[in-house]
C-alpha cells in the first residue's frame, strides 16, 4: 500500500507539469499585450512603443517563452506567483486569503452533499419504488435543474429580505455560511444522491447480500455490508467533488459577494490581470490533480482487491 | 421414511404484475435424503429454493405452506424465520467468488456467522472452522479465513461454505447449482466434499443443477422442472430409466448421447 501511495503520488508530477505548462502557453496566445494592460492600469496617460518596449523589458517578457515558463514555474514553486497588474501586489496576498476562503465554503459545502446525499441516497435505495423515494427523485430533479443564480436570489430575498434571518452576503459568521452552503448542496445533491442510490440498489442485489441473509445474520449487518461496499463509488465521486466544486462557486460567490476566488478571478479576467489568472487556473488544476490521486489512494485503502493488484 | 421437509401448494407470482411464475408446487424431501431439481434455466428451480429460505427479492410474493420438521416457516415471524436460516436451514450459493462481502476477510463471515447461533468464545470457533477448512482439504485454513475472496478460487470457496455448513449442522443444506461455476476438477472435489457432508451430518439436502452426472452421483431422488411446474418426480434411478414424462426423457436422452459422442471422440 505504501509503495502504492509513493507511485501515485509520483506519477501525479509530470501531470501537474503539464498543467503548468498549458496553463503558462495558453494565457500567452491571448490578443492582448499584458504590458498595455499593465500601462492602462497604471494609469498612464499616453502609451507609446516604447513605453510599451520598455515595460516587457522590466517584465521580463522580452525573453524566450521557456526561458519565462521556466522563471514562472521556479517562483510558483515557492508560492510566488508574481505580481497583479492592477494592484501591483504579490498574487499570492490576494489569491491566498481568496483561496482560504473558497476552501472554508467547499469544506462546508462537500460536508454537507455528502451527508444529504448519503443519508437520501441510501434511504430512497431501501424504499425503491415507493411512493417516497419518487417523491424525492422528484425533488431532487426539480431542485438540481433549477438555475443556481436564481435560486439564489430567491433564497435572499425570502430568508434575508421577507424572513429577516440570514445575512444577505459576506462572511461575517458561521450565519453567512447558512445559504451559500445550501444552495451549492441543493445545486449538487441531487448529482450525488442517485449515484448513492444507485450503487446501494445494485449492491442490494449482491450474491453477498443473499448469502449473508441466508446464514442468518442480522438485517442491520447484511445492511452495513451492502452500505460500506456502496460508498466505495461514492469516495471517487465525492474526492472529485472537491475541485469541482472549487471551481465552480463563481456564481455563488459573486451573488452572495463571498470574498473567495471566484469573485477574485472574475475581477482578473475583466481587468485582463493575467499574473491572477494564471494563478487561478494553476491552482484550481492542481487541486484536480491532487484530488485525484487522494481519490485512488483511498478507493485503494478501501477495496482490498485494488490495494493488491497494485502494490 | 419421515418427511424432513414438506412443501405444500407452493405458489410464487410476481408482486407487480401478478404473474404466476410457481403455480400450486407440492414436494417432499425425506430425512437424510438429497433431492435433486433439475431444470433449464427460468424453470423455477433456484425461486423454489429461494422461497423455501424465504429469500426470494421484495418484487416476488409467495404463498403455500413450507413444514420444516412440524413448524410451518411460511407463518413465522421474519426474526424467528431469520434464526432458522443458517442454524436449520443452510444455503450453499452457485457463485463462491460473489458470495462473500469482497472488501472483508473470509473469516469475518465466517466468524459473524458463527457468533450469530452459537455462544462460542472467538477461540472456540476459530478452532472449529480452522478444523471443518481442513476437512475440506484446505490446508492452510487460517491464510483461508484471513484471505479476500478474490484471493481464493471459486472451488475454494464453495468449500469454505461447506465448511461453515459442517459447523452450523444444519437440518437441511441447499445447495443452488455449487457445481456450475466450476472447472471439470473443482467440480469433482466440490461433489466429493457434498457426499461427505451428507455423509458427516447426515442432513437432508436439496440439490440443484443441470448437470445430470452429478445428479445422478449424489442424489436419491429426482424432480424435474419446466416452466414452474413439476413434470416428474421420483428415485434416481426410476428418472434416468423409466422417465414418465416426454421432456425428462428428452434431458436424459440429451445427456446420454453427448456422453456417447465424448466416449467416440476419445476412441473408448
Amino acid at each position: 500500500m505504501g509503495l502504492y501511495m509513493v507511485k501515485r503520488i509520483l506519477q501525479s508530477i509530470p501531470l501537474l507539469l503539464a498543467v503548468s505548462f498549458f496553463t503558462f502557453a495558453f494565457i500567452q496566445l491571448s490578443p492582448m499585450d499584458p504590458a498595455e494592460v499593465v500601462l492602462h492600469a497604471q494609469g498612464v496617460p499616453k502609451i507609446t512603443d516604447e513605453l510599451i518596449a520598455e515595460t516587457k523589458t522590466a517584465l521580463g517578457m522580452d525573453q524566450p517563452f521557456l526561458v519565462r515558463y521556466s522563471n514562472w514555474l521556479a517562483s510558483c514553486l515557492q508560492f510566488d506567483f508574481g505580481s497583479s497588474y492592477i494592484t501591483g501586489k504579490p498574487v499570492w496576498s490576494q489569491l491566498g486569503p481568496a483561496l482560504f476562503n473558497t476552501i472554508k465554503l467547499t469544506v462546508v459545502s462537500v460536508a454537507a452533499i455528502i451527508a444529504v446525499s448519503i443519508g437520501f441516497g441510501v434511504y430512497c435505495a431501501w424504499r425503491a419504488g415507493k411512493m417516497i423515494d419518487r417523491s424525492l427523485r422528484g425533488l431532487f430533479f426539480f431542485l438540481t435543474s433549477m438555475p443556481s443564480y436564481w435560486l439564489g436570489t430567491l433564497m435572499i430575498w425570502y430568508f434575508s429580505v421577507k424572513l429577516d434571518l440570514l445575512p444577505t452576503s459576506g462572511m461575517d459568521s458561521y450565519r453567512s455560511y447558512i445559504l451559500p452552503v445550501a444552495l451549492i448542496t441543493v445545486s449538487y445533491a441531487g448529482i450525488y444522491f442517485r449515484i448513492i442510490r444507485s450503487s446501494v440498489l445494485s449492491n442490494m442485489n449482491e450474491d453477498y447480500a443473499m448469502y449473508g441473509r441466508a446464514c442468518g445474520l442480522p438485517e442491520k449487518k447484511v445492511r452495513a455490508r451492502i452500505v460500506r461496499n456502496s460508498l466505495q463509488v461514492a469516495v471517487s465521486v465525492f474526492c472529485m467533488a472537491v475541485p469541482i466544486i472549487l471551481g465552480s462557486t463563481v456564481v455563488v460567490e459573486n451573488i452572495f459577494a463571498w470574498p473567495g476566488l471566484g469573485t477574485l478571478s472574475v475581477n482578473a479576467i475583466l481587468g485582463r490581470d493575467f499574473p491572477v489568472i494564471q494563478a487561478y487556473v494553476l491552482v484550481l488544476a492542481a487541486a484536480f490533480v491532487l484530488f485525484n490521486t487522494a481519490s485512488d489512494i483511498l478507493n485503494a485503502a478501501l477495496n482490498p482487491k485494488l490495494r493488491n493488484d497494485r502494490s | 421414511m419421515v418427511n424432513m421437509l414438506e412443501i405444500r401448494k407452493l405458489t410464487i407470482r410476481e408482486r407487480s404484475t401478478g404473474k404466476v411464475i410457481i403455480p400450486d408446487s407440492s414436494f417432499d424431501v425425506k430425512k437424510g435424503s438429497c433431492l435433486a431439481i433439475v431444470g433449464e434455466s427460468g424453470s423455477g428451480k433456484s425461486l423454489t429454493c429461494r422461497a423455501i429460505m424465504r429469500l426470494n427479492k421484495p418484487g416476488i410474493e409467495q404463498a403455500g405452506d413450507i413444514w420444516l420438521g412440524g413448524e410451518n416457516l411460511a407463518k413465522l415471524p421474519e426474526q424467528e424465520m431469520r434464526r432458522r436460516r443458517g442454524r436449520r436451514l443452510c444455503m450453499i450459493m452457485q457463485h463462491g467468488m460473489r458470495a462473500f462481502d469482497p472488501s472483508r476477510a473470509v473469516g469475518v463471515h465466517l466468524i459473524e456467522t458463527l457468533a450469530e447461533h452459537f455462544d462460542w468464545s472467538k477461540s472456540e470457533m476459530t478452532g472449529r472452522m480452522k478444523r471443518a477448512l481442513e476437512s475440506v482439504r484446505l490446508n492452510a485454513p487460517m491464510d483461508v479465513m484471513n484471505a479476500y475472496p478474490h484471493q481464493l478460487s471459486g472451488g475454494m470457496l464453495q468449500r469454505v461454505m461447506i465448511a461453515l455448513t459442517l459447523v452450523l449442522e444444519p437440518d437441511v443444506v441447499i445447495a443452488d447449482e455449487p457445481t456450475t461455476a466450476l472447472d471439470t476438477v473443482s467440480q469433482y472435489e466440490v461433489v466429493e466434499q457434498f457426499i461427505r457432508l451428507r455423509e458427516r451430518l447426515g442432513s437432508t439436502m436439496i440439490f440443484i443443477s443441470h448437470d445430470l452426472g452429478v445428479v445422478r452421483k449424489i442424489a436419491d431422488e429426482v424432480l424435474v422442472m419446466k416452466d414452474g411446474r413439476i413434470v416428474e418426480h421420483g428415485t434416481t434411478g426410476a428418472v434416468f430409466t423409466k422417465a414418465q414424462h416426454d421432456y425428462t426423457r428428452s434431458l436424459v436422452t440429451a445427456k446420454l448421447s453427448l456422453h456417447q459422442h465424448f466416449r467416440q471422440v476419445m476412441g473408448e
